[in-house]
């Protein structure tokens, strides 16, 4: 194959994990709305706790995107 | 047109200071720097310039901004860990500048270059090597055994907590540099869409909008992240320092 080509393909092969970041940044937002439904004066403390792990979770996300930018850019 | 990646170049700013190989010219990343100081020692100096019981607009962003951190410590650390109060309350405000002053246009993201932020984690880590030693000895390596695991499983056990240890400065840099730069790449690539659209004449002027609508949100976006950036830093900062002030057993 091309290097060009391999280039791309590996650069969209290493995405793949943002198909992992999508189902827990669903489940962080489901479990987050359920339990403020549920029990709506702990909101304050769940707030917190809730930007903590969407961080962290989001952070996977970039990391991926920041290998695949290496692999097709440099 | 400059492409996406241009504004992450770092220039020199007045002469270009050569000492013993080392280039020591002030940069725009310096420049930048020395703003984001300025600003939050400015802003927190206002603050406090007239003390009264009931707070102004500027005393209470001091006041709320102390009370933002100290309680961060509090529930992370617990009262022991207001010692580190000074440090993660800089830490916080380096970041938060830096990531804030980078969405204003034309300014330079000090944030957005790995030296930067793995300097910052590796005072932390360094901070935790050395006060959780001076503290506890040769106690402080319990840190790797955790509590409650049979003897059987301590061989594989010890290696990955000790991994994870050592990877933690990396983590926390590599968060927030990788993050920054994402986010920033993210802005410039949409921005530039709208100005392939401008070439397009007048239709492609009218749809060149779009873009522009979604950077305005994105902008937004980059605020959120900027602050939750500098909060996760602090914390996980606070959640680190946590292991020289008392280990778990």
């Amino acid at each position: 194959m091309e290097l060009e080509a391999v280039k791309l393909l590996a650069g969209a092969i290493a995405l793949i994990p943002l198909l992992g970041v999508g189902i827990g940044l669903g489940l962080i937002f489901s479990s987050y709305n359920e339990a403020v439904g549920r029990n709506p004066g702990a909101a304050e403390l769940l707030d917190k706790k809730f930007f903590l792990t969407f961080a962290l979770t989001e952070a996977l996300a970039i990391f991926a995107l920041l290998v695949s930018f290496y692999l097709v850019f440099a | 047109m400059a492409d996406a990646l241009h504004q992450f170049v770092i220039q020199p700013i007045g002469p270009d200071l050569q000492v013993a190989g080392m280039n020591l010219a002030f940069t725009n990343s310096a420049l930048w720097m020395v703003i984001a100081t300025m600003l939050s020692v400015g802003i927190l100096m206002a603050g406090i310039r007239k003390k009264s019981l009931v707070p102004g607009r500027m005393q209470s962003v001091s006041e709320m901004s102390y009370e933002f951190i100290a309680n961060m410590i509090r529930e992370n650390i617990g009262t022991g860990g207001m010692q580190y109060f000074p440090l993660l309350f800089t830490v916080f405000f380096m970041v938060f500048m830096g990531n804030s002053l980078g969405l204003v246009p034309y300014s330079f993201t000090y944030t957005s270059h790995l030296i930067v932020t793995a300097a910052l984690a590796l005072l932390i880590f360094i901070c935790v090597c050395v006060l959780g030693i001076a503290r506890h000895g040769a106690h402080f390596f319990s840190l790797f055994v955790p509590p409650g695991v049979p003897a059987l499983m301590l061989p594989l056990i010890v290696p990955i907590e000790v991994l994870s240890f050592l990877i933690r400065p990396v983590t926390l840099s590599v968060r927030l540099f990788a993050n920054m730069m994402a986010g920033h790449i993210l802005l410039k690539v949409i921005a530039g869409f709208a100005v392939a659209f401008l070439s397009m004449g007048v239709m492609g002027a009218t749809l060149g909008i779009l873009p522009t609508l979604f950077n305005t949100v994105l902008i937004g976006f980059e605020l959120l992240i900027a602050f939750l950036q500098a909060y996760v830093f602090t914390i996980l900062s606070c959640i680190y320092l946590k292991d020289t002030v008392e280990l778990e057993h």
